[in-house]
């Protein structure tokens, strides 16, 4: 059987009979507290399922589809040539587009001039779309991430090398 | 046919809503979750779970052929499809047609008509039940002339769908061009349909919805919702009944739901939801909603019933239960939805680990969610962390009842709207009830950003 809230309830209505202000109960499957609050006179929970899930093994016909998931782009360079480069993180975990919308021309190529307030891409989090913003001045020397590739979040999406390019 | 055994073909806390129901009922219940959700909340609950892809809904929670072959996997004889993905899709409910498993949910043919906006408004027509006055535009010309003939403002809508994707809102002939292609790029992208239509621009206009439920026979309502609190269209408040409206309009409303949903012979939970124009206190049919709604739960609090029990029974094929002198309402309920999202940074997502989850608790107050601590909040679905439902006598009780429990909410590892609620029911104008669509923008113009 599995913790109902009808049971929490239950639970409740004999414990506010009593001058105790706290619960505890924990077994394999749950674990509950319930505290009172001593000035409010309110009662709050915290409540945790703990049974761990029963996943059926791959069977056949269940079948997944295109797998995007990323690999980490590499971070930290020693390369003293990219020293004086900026960095493009993703301010927000999500997945990364290229260009406004499938089939249209990505927002910027390698060699792209970029001003700090230029859109070079959209990451996608919470089923919000996110603008990328250059946030400097300068030509895009490389492009880390695949379109809809997903991007953790602070990942370096591209470098900019800076200049009145 | 009895449905014993229930793959849920969602996740989240309508996942979760979805199994404490068949548990209670003693239905079996196996989850079809992306690989983002197999140690959710709704996966320690599900008797099995099965993993129907990868974190990406498209590839897992949109992915009729996974979430098929997950129902024979897992021996399931039903899908419950919840909200959201794939709840109204004609093709999963055909797929489910074609290999014998129950779609709980209305007909494929229903589920047309009222997909279609289009052809959802010509339903609501036939059925004695006007639209906001305005049609399908298929030239920048045809598009004048109608915008001309029902007037100024007009909104740019998507026949595709909703949610607010491909609307636009012009206010004179020289900025319908441009308007009309944005319309279209969107309703393209986010639809595959680029079809859009015209309806006149309601200024002070109120969302009300009337909830239905049908046997593909017997119609009943079980009153009536105000969804009016929305940002960008999305809700974040729901009361149930609608405040401050007269009865004589509320009995309308009902009526009027009730002949629409007979006219398809309605089979399942629907909402038909409304435009009402406080100027001209007349309300006009804006579309059907053919799946449970995130705020089922306030209607549940003041009729007694449990909405996903409905839906399952009528799934079986049973005849209503319930005639409608049966339901009888009670009291006043209120639905905070409670999301991942900054609100103070301009809603910013806010993803993450939840590292603790503590609701209020006891009479009247209700929490749906799938969050606990230790819960991943993961950035490929949407905000949603759970619902606050509170139950009062009346209205003022309600709201005092929210007040309260909000104060005893709290989450912590991501940031959350809450505050933003705490807000919002202390707000006088919202006290008073009854608030227009635009209330929210103008809540956060008067500086209750700082209020957190």
């Amino acid at each position: 059987m599995k913790l109902t809230n009808e049971d929490v309830q239950g639970i409740l209505r004999l414990l506010d009979a009593t001058k105790y202000d706290e619960l505890h109960l924990e077994t394999e499957r749950f674990k509950l507290t319930l505290r009172r609050n001593r000035e409010s006179g309110d009662w709050t929970q915290e409540r945790q399922v703990l049974s761990a899930p029963k996943v059926m093994q791959s069977s056949a016909g269940v079948s997944g589809g295109a797998v995007n998931v990323a690999p980490v782009a590499a971070t930290a360079t020693s390369d003293a040539r990219k020293s004086g480069w900026i960095e493009v993180r993703a301010h927000l975990p999500g997945t990364f587009y290229r260009a406004p919308k499938p089939g249209a021309p990505p927002f910027v190529e390698i060699g792209s001039c970029v001003e700090e307030d230029t859109v070079v891409g959209i990451i996608e989090t919470m089923k919000l779309m996110n603008a990328v913003h250059a946030q400097a001045r300068g030509e895009v020397v490389e492009i880390c991430f695949e379109n809809a590739q997903f991007a953790e979040k602070g990942a370096v999406l591209m470098r900019i090398k800076p200049g009145n390019a | 046919m009895i449905l014993r055994r229930i793959l849920i073909a969602n996740r989240g806390e309508i996942a979760v809503r979805v199994i404490r129901t068949c548990q209670r009922l003693g239905i079996e219940t196996v989850l079809a979750a992306s690989e983002a959700d197999l140690d959710s909340m709704a996966a320690r609950l599900a008797d099995i779970t099965i993993c129907i892809g990868p974190a990406n809904s498209s590839a897992s929670y949109l992915n009729i052929e996974a979430i098929v072959a997950a129902a024979f996997a897992g021996k399931a004889d039903a899908i419950h499809p919840g909200y959201g993905f794939l709840s109204e899709n004609q093709k999963l409910a055909a797929a489910c047609d074609r290999a014998g498993i129950c779609f709980i949910g209305p007909k494929v043919e229903q589920l047309d008509a009222v997909g279609d906006k289009l052809k959802a408004r010509a339903h609501a027509a036939v059925s004695g039940l006007a639209g906001v006055p305005g049609g399908e535009i298929c030239s920048l010309d045809e598009a004048q002339r109608l915008a001309t003939q029902i007037g100024w403002p007009i909104l740019i809508k998507a026949i595709g769908g909703g949610g607010g994707r491909g609307m636009q809102q012009v206010h004179d002939a020289g900025k319908l061009a441009a308007a009309m292609e944005m319309a279209a790029t969107e309703a393209e992208a986010s639809f595959g349909d680029p079809r859009l239509y015209i309806e006149r621009f309601i200024p002070r206009g109120r969302h009300i919805e009337v909830q239905i439920l049908g046997d593909g026979e017997n119609v009943i309502h079980l009153g009536t919702r105000d969804c009016s609190i929305q940002r960008r269209y999305q809700k974040l408040v729901e009361e149930a009944p609608a405040p401050n409206i007269s009865e004589i309009l509320r009995e309308e409303m009902h009526r009027a739901a009730v002949a629409f949903a007979r006219h398809l012979d309605y089979r399942g939970l629907g909402t038909v939801e409304f435009l009402l124009d406080c100027d001209r206190d007349t309300f006009y049919f804006l579309e059907m909603n053919a799946r449970i709604q995130v705020e089922h739960p306030v209607t549940e609090a003041i009729c007694g019933l449990d909405l996903v029990e409905e839906q399952i029974a009528v799934a079986e094929g049973r005849k209503l239960q319930w005639k409608q002198d049966d339901v009888k309402f009670l009291g006043h309920a209120i639905e905070c939805r409670i999301n991942a999202e900054d609100w103070v940074h301009d809603f910013r997502p806010s993803p993450g680990t939840v590292t603790r989850a503590v609701f209020p608790v006891g009479q009247g107050i209700r929490v749906d969610t799938h969050i606990q601590a230790g819960a991943t909040v993961p950035p490929y679905y949407d905000s949603l962390l759970g619902k606050l439902i509170v139950h009062g006598a009346n209205r003022t009780e309600a709201v005092c009842k929210m007040r309260r429990a909000l104060s005893n909410f709290e989450i912590t590892g991501v940031a959350t709207n809450l505050s933003m609620h705490a807000a919002l029911i202390r707000n006088d104008e919202f006290a008073l009830g009854g608030v227009d669509t635009a209330f929210l923008h103008r809540f956060l113009q008067n500086g209750n950003r700082e209020v957190a």
